[in-house]
């Protein structure tokens, strides 16, 4: 590392590792109330579990993003954050309204909309610590010595995240209204503004690991983008369908969404032709192991398999089904899960001092998390498209299919088992680099 | 070749009149004649109905509108098929469940036991009544078998 106050980046990344961990737990209650052993239902019942499960992925996804900036930003600007001190504050903050909401959803303290489960008074929490953040990352920025693309587009993705979280806090009378507002969160952040975080972070990796050229890469970034935002503000309309507005949205929402895995697909293109052209032979393999795997896992699972459902025609069917659960763990996993791990295999060595670059232990948990997540979206899929047409086409009673098609959440677990041990490998690792010191400020890349 | 001073400009550009177009096909789609969502229908019983959704987390297991955890049975159009499978008793069997103080285990899966009032019972009811009359573009006819086969029928 190159500033002392980079060192902030670990502990959100630790406390990213922590959270992780925390929702795989909560994800395997819920794969084993599914075939049957529902044995801690009066403690922690499914619905608990689920909204446990979506909000820990939300919020260590955060922390990687933050710890992400911390880390970036610096560098970038060429100077130190404005107050270590705050940032630790901010790090605290989120930490305790993180455990609150979790805590709370045990004992019925949420708001029940998916995803956005927090309820209203800790969202007033959420929004202090996310402007405290904000705050820190852009005054850092403008008082840096440059403000390059890469940094940027990253702080527009952070400063746009927070302002999208405000829609989703307003309160509405009919189920359909609270629903439209509500996507323009969840939507909005995960095929808009957090691509511009993923493509922030994803430019930083590749000017570092490839070497190629600062304004080949920023120029590309630029475009992709741009197609992100084409497609995916637009692209929005594929979940008002068939929620109760009007059939304008069909029209709209299908063209649109149709053209987001051109984003994706922009991305990995990208990535693997950086790869190519570098010259520059960095040796933290793990990292760029990370990085083109964020951009081709991502392009397979949010570009290809958000295709695979996202035409009306094929939505009637597949709205409100298992197939659903099929593209959000690979779309999470590619674009944001892989993307912040990227950027700790990137981090860590230079924060610690400790080149861990060539470990079995870290090629394992890269190889092993990575087909047991796609086991996973393959068991997904098949229950999915089971449920289409045993319930929808068929007119099955709903728990009759269920029962068909529990066999296929055991593949499920076991597959979820493999990607589970992927990361306990990835944060021994993680363990084993130590904590950040001062003296890794000599050994900067 | 495209420069970077254009790639940003495609990428300002495009975000802001994209932006734009939502902004205006949003209000264009939920004003006047194009509102489909159902407002006018909606009574104080059914606030109460959506509240009580909200705070039990039903989206937690149950699906509405197709939207949920896909734990539990979808919920629109959940009392014209109750109607069918229970001779018409449909309100009566989704009161008795949600007022039960023991948990509902439909083959083996398990439901929270809410205990509600015959009141918050009621305005489930209702919320769900009201669900049940939007006009989802179709998507009704596919989660309600019933619909699909009256439909069949009639023509």
């Amino acid at each position: 590392m190159k500033y002392k106050s980079q060192k902030v980046a670990y502990w959100f990344f630790a406390l990213s590792m922590l959270l992780l961990v925390l929702q795989l737990v909560y994800g395997f209650v819920m794969g084993f109330a599914r075939i049957g052993f529902d044995n801690l239902h009066e403690i922690i019942p499914f619905n608990t579990a689920r909204a446990v499960h979506t909000n820990l992925l939300v919020v260590w996804l955060l922390s990687g993003f933050m710890g992400a900036a911390y880390y970036i930003i610096p560098e970038e600007a060429q100077r130190e954050l404005v107050s270590v001190k705050l940032a630790y504050v901010q790090l605290i903050s989120l930490a305790v309204v993180g455990v609150i909401a979790i805590v709370g959803y045990h004992f019925n303290y949420w708001e029940g909309r998916k995803f956005l489960e927090i309820p209203r008074p800790l969202d007033f929490l959420v929004v202090a610590n996310v402007l405290l953040f904000l705050g820190l990352i852009l005054v850092t920025l403008f008082k840096g010595k440059r403000k390059t693309t890469t940094a940027l587009v990253l702080s527009m993705g952070l400063l746009f995240a927070a302002l999208l979280y405000l829609p989703g806090m307003l309160p509405f009378d009919s189920q359909v209204l609270d629903s439209f507002f509500r996507w323009w969160v969840v939507h909005l952040w995960v095929e808009g503004v957090w691509e511009l975080i993923m493509g922030g972070i994803l430019s930083f990796l590749l000017i570092k690991l490839t070497g190629v050229d600062r304004e080949v890469i920023e120029k590309w970034l630029y475009v992709i983008v741009g197609i992100t935002f084409l497609s995916g503000v637009l692209g929005t309309g594929h979940h008002y369908y068939y929620i109760g507005v009007n059939k304008i949205w069909l029209i709209v929402g299908g063209i649109f969404s149709a053209l987001e895995p051109l984003a994706f697909l922009a991305m990995a293109l990208f990535a693997v032709n950086m790869y190519r052209k570098g010259e520059k032979k960095h040796p933290n393999k793990l990292a760029l192991y990370w990085t083109l795997g964020a951009a081709i896992v991502s392009f397979v699972g949010a570009g290809l398999l958000g295709f695979a459902h996202t035409l009306p025609q094929t939505n009637i069917y597949t709205h409100g089904t298992l197939v659903t659960a099929m593209h959000g763990h690979l779309a999470f996993w590619g674009a944001y899960g892989m993307i912040v791990l990227a950027i700790i295999s990137y981090a860590l060595p230079n924060l610690t001092g400790r080149k861990l670059y060539q470990s079995t232990r870290g090629r394992a948990a890269y190889w092993l998390s990575n087909i047991g997540m796609i086991g996973m979206t393959v068991a997904f899929g098949v229950a999915g498209v089971a449920q289409v047409y045993l319930e929808r086409k068929f007119g099955m009673d709903f728990m009759e299919v269920q029962n068909e098609i529990s066999i296929h959440f055991v593949v499920l677990i076991l597959c979820a088992s493999m990607f589970t041990f992927g990361v306990v490998l990835y944060i021994i690792d993680f363990y084993k680099h130590g904590k950040p010191n001062d003296e890794a400020l000599e050994l900067a890349e | 070749m495209l420069s970077k001073k254009q790639a940003r400009a495609f990428f300002l550009g495009g975000t802001l009149v994209t932006f734009l177009i939502f902004i205006g096909l949003t209000v264009f789609s939920l004003s006047g004649p194009q509102d489909q969502s159902n407002e006018e229908n909606i009574t104080e019983s059914v606030v109460r109905g959506k509240l009580i959704w909200e705070e039990n987390n039903c989206m937690g297991c149950h699906t509405i509108l197709g939207e949920g955890a896909y734990y539990a049975p979808e919920l629109t159009k959940v009392i014209d098929r109750l109607n069918e499978k229970y001779d018409g008793q449909g309100e009566e069997v989704i009161k008795s469940i949600l007022m039960s103080e023991v948990p509902w285990q439909p083959n083996g899966r398990k439901m929270v036991a809410y205990g509600m009032t015959e009141q918050e019972a009621q305005d489930m009811v209702e919320f769900f009544k009201w669900i049940g009359e939007i006009d989802l573009n179709g998507f009704d006819r596919i989660v309600s078998p019933i619909a699909k086969r009256r439909l069949n029928n009639q023509n």
